[in-house]
């Protein structure tokens, strides 16, 4: 078989870092002090730092998870990481505050400026501080609150407290409450009763100091009736060491609203990106988490819904493409609480050399629930010899009144796609790129067009080369 | 034998000492075997919540102290255990075992004997098949969190089935052993060894019960079958304990070149139920079939764990476990399929179908892949639901009553594991203690 490039991309792109000369450092590693510091940098409340020392605290008694979880967790070494890096730069409203080498970086990224006329609002998070920040005129009269987490918990707790820490508790998990303990940056986003925001809000962001682990912290409220849809996306650029990005995000659609929330992330192979997702959903109301991620050396990430309402409707569409040294331990939860709860949960992964793509999942109905459905299905497409996939659902239904299907299927590309595409004169990688392709299609339709488009380059991308 | 001083004895740590003193006649590499399995019983953990291999069941209510050695039986429990023991009347041989002793045997008609099959209880098996037995007892590995209970099985088990099939025989009727536990607080160790050498064929069933309904008795048994290239095995067992029991089963299941292995389970008794199945595909271009069903009721646990382990390419396996479930019952079914890098060509299956009967019954389900190599064909699927509304309807709109008709569509829902058995006699039996399970509750 050759070995010939699919497609001429420049691999290199997005492998670039720029002196920064860091204003606020917490220095390296993590004590009571590390947090004490961030906390007054920020300014922050006294019940923020109380918050912050207290999951410092659950986050050293909590053992990692590698009695079920992969053991390469135990190269993680926390007392190597800085926690906390800023220019110390309030978040700029106009593009022309943006520090020009910040600018540069994004140049480099492809962020498209004609993009921003389109999307509602781009916060561009660089490092830890929203760099970044503006939303349009309209949005902000209808009352629709887009900001950093530091000026979300100083400039409206009365909004954002009630929720905060509250669908993923501080001790959900280990990641969880260091993030907690270190978070800074992230969105906060607050959609007033009945308002229906019709263009994605979206945040670009990416790692780029060495040894620097993110920890951002996003919340999205959609009060009664609202509607909105977020968008992430993160390139990062290749480091020698292990970089850490352990976020957390909550989402709270209260009756009736609906929230989706969209990540394509891409992280350099040294990434371990370690996290909590989780949504709460009131009645009638529906939150959808679509996810894809492509890169890093291990993701573990399972988006989940608690569907506490009646009627309440819960989606994790998600994609996995692990590549060569890669681990994708990516799942869902969902958790039904109420009656007439639907889920549905749709994974498909690739893993390409000796990538492993792992899916997880877990559905629960309790007892004395009636009319709760759920349907899972993952598929897994092993494109190399040495290639490795995984399936662990856990489903636990109490209840005659309720019905899960779980389905799972693993294979390979079919040699006879690709003798045929390559008798009408694609090469062999432009061919399997293609096959490839067609097997996320149906998920990626359901993404926004840019993404859509996006993730079909970081798919050619990651196939150059593949075959052979 | 068992002496009268045992029916003081619980299964604490002296037990074991007395146990040997008590079986002198048991060959030295049998008791060595058994002393290293003693010290890694008594040093190897408890189930408890955290392990992922016991995830979901209740840990609590395993612990084996409350129960001792079995006792032997008197003339006349022997005797009413032996006619309770007619369930398979067409066999090529048939071994009773109460409480572990012996106590009735059909053997094999001489020309099967002659033609060098071997059908004994292990009791005589140690001494007359060393050979066999040093290579074969206890060769396997637990793989799905028993290992504690494969200790404590290997440490104090004496009694069991062996039974051996040379090259290129075959037994047409099927041979059957029964495993009686009798008497409150009794402890089994019921044992099956199934080697079936190349081109042979035969098939073994294994029977367990109690000879009561109220004695908490504790049952922990161990089988293991070997498909040599190109065998036959067909597999059978009925576990039937009463339901204030406790019980623990490992099956391993060896499948070598060619090879052809049809494991069924049948699951009605205990209050608690701990089973393990794992298929080893050794050999390339071999075909398991694993089915299993379950009728729980009542506040019964039943928990099964299942492991395919394809290490050869060529080969399929085929696994469908049914769980039917009443009452406040639970069930958990926890399936792997392991795909080794260099097993292509593989096509592994794995079904769990649950149907939940009472809106207080719990049914489980980890159904897990993990696939090393990339030409293969694996699914696993697993549903969890009820009796299908518009079925009911369909049957109701017909005229049958409402009880008849949830009845027939229960039963159309055990067939399918049920018509998978090619003895009619077996068929029958399976059929009819599933339904009269069904009737009861």
């Amino acid at each position: 078989m050759s070995t010939e490039a699919a497609i001429d991309i420049d691999r290199e792109k997005g492998n670039f870092s720029y002196d920064t000369e860091y204003e606020y450092n917490a220095g390296i590693g993590l004590t009571e002090e590390t947090v004490n510091y961030i906390t007054d940098v920020k300014g922050e409340d006294d019940w923020v730092r109380a918050f912050r020392l207290k999951a410092l605290e659950s986050f050293r008694s909590k053992p990692l998870p590698t009695h079920w979880a992969t053991k390469d967790l135990e190269n993680i070494d926390f007392d190597k990481f800085r926690y906390y890096l800023s220019k110390g730069q309030q978040p700029s409203r106009t593009w022309d505050d943006v520090p020009d080498d910040v600018k540069e970086t994004f140049e480099r990224l492809g962020i498209p400026e004609q993009e921003r006329a389109f999307l509602a609002g781009v916060e561009a998070q660089f490092d830890s501080e929203a760099a970044y920040s503006r939303m349009k005129d309209d949005l902000a009269k209808e009352g629709v609150i887009f900001v950093g987490s530091t000026e979300g918990l100083k400039d409206h707790p009365e909004i954002f407290r009630k929720f905060f820490g509250k669908v993923i508790p501080t001790g959900d998990n280990k990641f969880s409450a260091l993030n907690s303990a270190v978070f800074s940056g992230g969105s906060f986003i607050y959609v007033p009763p009945g308002v229906k925001v019709k263009q994605p809000l979206q945040a670009y962001f990416r790692i780029n100091a060495e040894n620097f682990g993110q920890f951002e912290r996003t919340l999205i409220i959609a009060d009664e009736g609202a509607e909105v849809t977020y968008m992430e996306g993160c390139t990062a650029p290749k480091f020698e060491t292990t970089t850490l990005h352990s976020a957390v995000v909550e989402l709270v659609a209260l009756k009736g609203a609906k929230i989706q929330y969209i990540t394509v992330q891409n992280w350099s192979a040294n990434v371990f990106n370690l996290v909590t997702k989780r949504g709460l959903a009131e009645e009638d109301a529906e939150i959808k988490w679509i996810d894809c991620n492509i890169g890093s050396r291990l993701t573990m990430k399972y988006p989940g819904v608690i569907l506490k309402g009646r009627g309440a409707r819960g989606e994790v569409l998600s994609i996995a493409l692990a590549g060569d040294g890669q681990h994708q331990d990516t799942g869902a939860k969902m958790i039904h609480m109420a009656d007439n709860t639907t889920s549905n949960i749709i994974a498909k992964s690739i893993s390409i050399g000796e990538g492993q793509s792992t899916y997880r999942g877990q559905v629960h109905i309790p007892k004395h629930l009636k009319g709760c459905r759920n349907n899972t299905e993952c598929d897994a497409l092993l494109i190399n010899t040495n290639s490795r996939t995984d399936t662990y659902p856990a489903i636990t239904v109490r209840g005659d009144d309720n019905s899960v299907q779980h389905e799972a299927s693993v294979s390979k590309v079919n040699a006879e796609q690709i003798f045929y595409l390559m008798q009408r004169g694609l090469n062999e990688g432009e061919a399997m790129s293609l096959a490839v392709n067609g097997f996320v299609n149906d998920l990626v339709k359901q993404f926004p067009m840019e993404y859509s488009v996006e993730l079909k380059r970081l798919i050619d991308m990651e196939m150059e080369g593949s075959v052979g | 034998m068992i002496t009268a001083q045992s029916d003081s004895e619980f299964l604490s740590e002296v037990v074991f000492d007395h146990f040997l003193a008590r079986h002198s006649e048991l060959p030295d590499w049998l008791v060595k075997q058994k002393q290293a399995s003693w010290t890694e019983y008594l040093a190897l953990p408890a189930p408890n919540r955290k392990m992922e291999t016991w995830r979901f069941a209740n840990v609590k209510g395993l612990g084996v102290e409350g129960f001792r050695l079995a006792p032997s039986l008197s003339e006349e429990d022997s005797q009413s255990l032996i006619e309770n023991s007619q369930n398979v009347k067409e066999t090529s041989g048939k071994l009773v075992f109460g409480n572990d002793d012996l106590v009735a045997e059909e053997a094999l008609s001489e020309e099967l004997s002659a033609k060098g099959v071997i059908f004994e209880p292990l009791e005589r098996a140690f001494a007359k098949h060393p050979e066999i037995l040093e290579e074969f007892f206890m060769a396997q590995e637990s793989a799905l969190g028993s290992e504690k209970f494969a200790a404590f099985h290997t440490a104090l088990n004496r009694n069991g089935t062996l039974l051996f099939v040379p090259a290129n025989v075959e037994i047409e009727l099927p041979l059957v052993s029964y495993h009686w536990a009798n008497g409150g607080e009794s402890a089994v160790f019921p044992h099956t060894l199934v080697i079936a050498k190349d081109n042979s064929k035969v098939t073994f069933v294994d029977i367990y019960g109690s000879s009561d309904k109220e004695s908490a008795q504790l049952a922990c048994g161990v089988s293991t079958l070997y498909a040599g290239p190109g065998a036959n095995v067909e597999y059978h067992y009925v576990q039937n304990w009463n339901e204030a029991s406790l019980s623990f089963n490992r099956l391993t299941t060896v499948a070598e070149r060619d090879s052809n292995i049809t494991a069924y389970g049948l699951n009605l008794g205990s209050k608690h139920a701990r089973n393990e199945g794992h298929t080893v595909i050794e050999g390339a271009g071999s075909n398991a079939e694993i089915l299993s069903l379950t009728v729980a009721h009542k506040e019964q646990e039943i928990d099964q764990r299942t492991l395919q382990s394809h290490n050869a390419p060529n080969s399929r396996s085929n696994l469908l476990f049914k769980n039917a479930l009443q009452d406040t019952s639970k069930t958990i079914f926890s399936g792997l399929i392991k795909v080794a890098e260099e097993a292509q060509l593989t096509d592994a299956y794995q079904t769990n179908r649950n149907l939940l009967l009472s809106p207080t019954a719990e049914a489980n389900s980890l159904p897990g892949l993990e696939i090393l190599a990339n030409d293969v064909k694996c699914s696993h699927g697993a549903t969890t639901g009820q009796i299908d509304d518009n079925e009911l309807f369909y049957l109701l709109a017909r005229g049958i009553d409402k009880p008849t008709a949830q009845k027939l569509l229960v039963f159309g829902f055990f067939e399918e594991i049920l018509e998978k058995i090619n003895n009619e006699e077996l068929a029958n039996y399976h059929r009819e203690l599933v339904h009269q399970k069904f009737e009861i509750a």
